[in-house]
């Protein structure tokens, strides 16, 4: 009883608490406020989430049983199926879907303010995000680790099959066309961050060979010297950005491109001891140690924020991107709140892991707030900065202007003050030439995120080597990310295209491996080639591009759990992801049409190409950019009619089980009970 | 006091083992283990070389998020 009454005050203080931080970074307005209100705010809002609602899904909706045995426990092989702690699958699961996303995204949306996107975050992960991850992990737990594209098909029809398959190859070319925008974007002009970048590589190989000669299987020591070995790169970049061999590594944003067009083909071509696995966990190491620091750092520092709660921005004339704060402030976050690309983990190496049904509760609910989690340390990090400076580097010179200038007058002029100097003074304190248009949110991030580091460890004069440790974090990550994905979309490019002539889909022939990765790379490296080129700084098109198909994939997701929960006869309790769905079809659909068909060129890829054509001088260039918008424009349309043709067949098979026309029944493995109940 | 202070020692040590297990599982090295352990080997190079080619070809298809 009294343990009883202890829980019940503690649980209403959180919620006091939550209240109360969620009430101040909502209403407080003309002054700064610390970055712990956000903090506060998020963590109470995921105790409470976690503690109720998710509990509430586990024991009504999903009806979880401990006494079932899981795939893991079945078909347990020592390989792909291994009965896991939950807490190494959490982590395991945490590592799989955390990447550059959560961070960039929410310094993006800072262009709005700290408020849009901090309560999206919160939210949107708790009803959205951590629901969709947590649903589709114990469906496919209890349909033996089958994958999204695999239930879609089962529980959906096939039409729900084939576009999860197309959606899933979609987003992964925009993605990593998306991703590799924002490495260019970080080193165009910084010999510093490239020759970082590009040691990265080399120390790679290196660990790679290490690993398979010298000490086979000691990963953890490897990937430490690995990090060892980066941070002296680090320093090193340092000494070369002011030696004669800094024009060695100084490029402009096309000759990146060229570069990174040509490492992700070599690169997926390579064996995957080589590059691929040492850099994955090089990369992991480095982003469990980076995330962990940054929050301590945070909470040492507790830092003022100095961006507004809400810009004038909201109004859709931003210059990091256009567009009103509904619906792009929710498409520009993705993966902080909800991301579709979650499901492809949940429905992949994870349910294969987890050794009881309960558990799921934890790594799919759990992991997305750690996730969500990290996206408000992002959304800290970009509004600890002066809006004059937050400005000044994620405006494009075609907004802003090209001189210092030019750009610190016209961003002054909107009410958030900076100066030439004041830039420089930055720049030089970060060991770079200028930090003036470097859209993309990695510089940004990696600014605040030194200014945080720097006043928390080693002050003013660590600034250079902090800058350049969050550049190289997030390059890190997204070189893995093009590599992965490269090979990822191959093997389904190959998988699809063995049915139409067997030998391309042979994974280990040569001539399909060859083919198969350059039409990937191409089409990534097209995306990647159109942004750079793109006047607007390419961000503006490609981010909401990326943001649209990875939303969409959710809607797929979330139209799957919905069919399932109503197959198997919790109708009445559909809404738990159906109200995301409704959500997600809202934002997706209304960006959509506005990314297509909005009259301000800024925003509607047809407008643009439009005002293009409308250009009294017209250059082969200008054609170029014409049909780049025309694509954008066919590619949304594109991926929308697929995904109402999942929405369409979802929503007449609901009917059908609703009406009672159909019998609900699911394709679930049939019961089992656990060896672990014997055990306890 | 003494026996709070034990117990806050047993809880780190825990929590440390939790971690490490958790970062040998997120590095492989525990599926490096359970490979030697199911194959009857010992840690050597041909064996390392083995359990690479065994599961490459699940390592290659496994995404990574954004």
């Amino acid at each position: 009883m009294l343990r009883k009454l202890t829980l019940f005050v503690v649980w209403c203080a959180i919620a006091v608490l939550g209240a109360l931080s969620l009430a101040t970074i909502a209403f407080r307005r003309g002054e700064s406020i610390n970055a712990m209100w956000l903090v506060m705010a998020a963590l109470c809002t995921y105790a409470i989430g976690y503690r109720f609602y998710s509990k509430f899904i586990a024991a009504k909706v999903l009806t979880l049983d401990a006494m079932r045995a899981t795939p893991a426990e079945r078909l347990e092989n020592g390989r792909d199926f291994v009965p896991t702690n939950k807490w190494v699958v959490f982590g395991h699961h945490f590592a799989a879907i955390a990447g550059p996303g959560p961070l960039v995204g929410p310094v993006l949306a800072a262009q709005f303010g700290y408020l849009p996107g901090t309560l999206w975050i919160v939210v949107g992960a708790v009803l959205g995000g951590c629901v969709q991850d947590f649903v589709i992990l114990i469906m496919s737990v209890r349909r033996d680790g089958k994958s999204l594209t695999e239930m879609a098909r089962a529980e959906i029809g096939r039409i729900g099959g084939l576009v999860a398959f197309v959606a899933v190859l979609a987003i992964i070319v925009i993605m990593l066309g998306a991703v590799a925008l924002i490495v260019v974007n970080a080193l165009k002009g910084s010999p510093w961050g490239t020759f970082t970048i590009a040691a990265t590589i080399p120390i790679a190989v290196l660990m790679g060979v290490y690993l398979r000669h010298l000490r086979p299987g000691k990963v953890l020591e490897t990937s430490s010297i690995g990090f060892i070995l980066v941070l002296a790169a680090i320093v090193g970049g340092q000494g070369i950005s002011h030696s004669a061999y800094a024009s060695w590594f100084t490029f402009t944003a096309p000759t990146l491109a060229i570069a990174i067009i040509v490492y992700g083909f070599s690169a997926s071509a390579l064996p995957v001891w080589l590059l691929l696995a040492p850099r994955d966990y090089l990369s992991t190491f480095v982003k469990l140690g980076t995330i962990a620091i940054l929050a301590v750092g945070i909470v040492a520092l507790r830092p003022t924020l100095h961006m507004p709660a809400m810009t004038r921005f909201m109004d859709g004339t931003g210059p990091v991107f256009a567009g009103k704060i509904f619906p792009f402030a929710f498409i520009t976050i993705a993966c902080g709140a909800i991301s579709g690309f979650h499901a492809l983990i949940s429905s992949g190496t994870t349910p294969k892991l987890v050794q009881r049904e309960t558990e799921t509760r934890l790594v799919g609910y759990g992991a997305m707030m750690a996730e969500s989690f990290v996206a408000i340390m992002a959304m800290i990090a970009a509004c600890v900065l002066d809006p004059g400076v937050y400005f000044a580097v994620n405006s494009p010179a075609g907004i802003v202007g090209s001189s210092a200038t030019t750009a610190a007058a016209t961003i002054t002029s909107w009410g958030f003050p900076v100066t030439a100097d004041q830039m420089a003074a930055l720049a030089k304190s970060v060991g770079e030439q200028t930090l003036f248009n470097r859209t993309g949110g990695a510089p940004a991030f990696a600014v605040g995120m030194a200014h945080i580091f720097s006043h928390t460890l080693g002050g003013e004069a660590l600034m250079g080597i902090w800058y350049h440790f969050a550049v190289m974090f997030e390059a890190l990550f997204i070189l893995t990310i093009l590599d992965a994905g490269t090979r990822v979309g191959r093997f389904m490019l190959q998988d699809g295209l063995g049915h139409v002539w067997k030998p391309l889909g042979r994974t280990s022939w040569y001539p399909s491996i060859i083919a198969t990765s350059a039409i990937i790379v191409g089409l990534w490296g097209y995306f990647l080639w159109m942004g750079v080129r793109d006047p607007l700084g390419g961000i503006n098109s490609m981010w909401p591009l990326f943001g649209i198909a990875n939303q969409l994939l959710a809607t797929v997701a979330l139209c799957v759990a919905t069919t399932i929960i109503i197959k198997s006869g919790k109708a009445r309790y559909a809404w738990v992801s159906l109200a995301p769905l409704v959500w997600l079809v809202m934002v997706t659909f209304t960006a959509s049409y506005q990314k297509m068909f909005n009259p301000n060129p800024r925003i509607g890829f047809l407008a643009h190409a439009e005002s293009l054509a409308k250009q009294a001088i017209q250059t082969g260039e200008t054609s170029r950019l014409i049909f780049n918008d025309r694509l954008d424009a066919v590619i949304t349309g594109a991926l929308v009619v697929l995904v109402v043709m999942v929405l369409a067949e979802s929503v007449l098979e609901w009917e059908r089980v609703v009406s009672g026309r159909k019998e609900a029944t699911v394709s679930e493995t049939p019961f089992v009970q656990t060896r672990y109940s014997e055990a306890e | 006091m003494r026996e709070r202070i034990l117990r806050a020692g047993k809880t780190m040590r825990e929590a440390s083992r939790v971690v490490m297990m958790a970062l040998r599982e997120i590095f492989d090295e525990n599926a490096y283990a359970r490979f030697l352990a199911s194959h009857g080997m010992a840690n050597s190079r041909e064996a390392y070389a083995h359990y690479l080619r065994e599961t490459n070809g699940v390592r290659e298809r496994r995404p990574r998020c954004c």
